[in-house]
């Protein structure tokens, strides 16, 4: 199985963690004057890369602590893993 | 007015646990004081207050007077103590940690403790939980949490040679665990013909 390494508790098996969706995905500033369409476009649309993506993921049977992750949609890899208050790293 | 006893979730499987080889033991612990502490900031000032360094390393665990401070993420601890009632705990971590901006609530009725202990403990552990629990790098001192068979659990490390680990389960998987635990240390359990 898959290992995915948890920024806290380290290498976890893959059925221990929960996905979360695209990372870095900011809340509208101002939410109150977005029309309809920004709001979908906020709460429905996320980019579909194939290859490098940064992700959400939870390690829901461990810590429960969300982290971020740059993982490769077309191989699986996880290229790196960062806390929250991490930045986003540089990918070559 | 009728007294409601508590009875432990586990009580039906006291004679299974007695049938087992030394190489595995299952005790049933008893009830225990626990509390869910909340804290940002780990200082002198909190570990004065509470009367204990919490362990700010992942994965680990420290006694703390009659029980014990685990790990269970960047702000967040288990606190035990046997000597305590859950109200007192709760009331003395509460007041410790709420000036702090912590919070303390009382787990105590959430998780029940099975104390493993022998030398087939690690092979019984492995057969469901996917971490390494070699004493190499799972001695007295470490805790992981993460899943035995289907049941979330805490394991804690009590000896540096695996052969005592507490395991922690919420009390409404008490029942599934033991029963996988007994499972597991079966090929280790003689029989009458042997
Ligand atoms: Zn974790």
């Amino acid at each position: 199985m898959q290992l995915i390494a948890c920024p806290w508790c380290g290498p976890r098996e893959e059925v221990e963690f929960h996905y979360g969706g695209q990372a870095h995905v900011p809340y509208p500033e101002s939410p109150a004057e977005l029309s309809d369409e920004e709001w979908a476009h906020y709460v429905f649309f996320r980019d579909n890369p194939k290859g490098r993506f940064a992700e959400r993921w939870n390690h829901s049977a461990g810590c429960r602590r969300w982290f971020n992750a740059i993982r490769d949609t077309a191989t699986y890899r996880f290229e790196s893993v960062y806390r929250l208050d991490e930045p986003k790293p540089v990918t070559p | 007015m009728a007294e409601l006893l508590r009875t432990h979730p586990l009580e039906g499987w006291r004679t299974a646990f007695e049938r087992l080889p030394d190489t595995v033991r299952i005790a049933v612990e008893p009830f225990v004081a626990m509390v869910d502490v909340r804290l940002g900031t780990v200082g002198a000032e909190a570990s004065a207050a509470l009367g204990v360094d919490l362990p700010t390393a992942p994965n680990t665990w420290v006694p703390a007077g009659t029980g014990r401070a685990v790990w269970l993420g960047p702000d967040e601890w288990l606190l035990s103590s046997t000597t305590e009632t859950p109200e007192e705990l709760e009331a003395r971590v509460r007041a410790a940690v709420v000036g702090l901006g912590g919070s303390a609530t009382d787990v105590s009725a959430q998780r029940i403790g099975l104390r493993l202990t022998g030398a087939r403990v690690r092979d019984v552990l492995a057969k469901g939980c996917s971490i390494d629990l070699h004493p190499r790098v799972f001695g007295r001192g470490s805790s992981a949490q993460t899943a035995l068979g289907q049941a979330g659990v805490v394991l804690l490390a009590l000896s540096d040679a695996a052969d005592d680990v507490l395991v922690l389960v919420r009390s409404s998987f008490a029942g599934y665990l033991a029963d996988w635990l007994l499972d597991a240390a079966l090929e280790f359990t003689s029989t009458p013909n042997d």
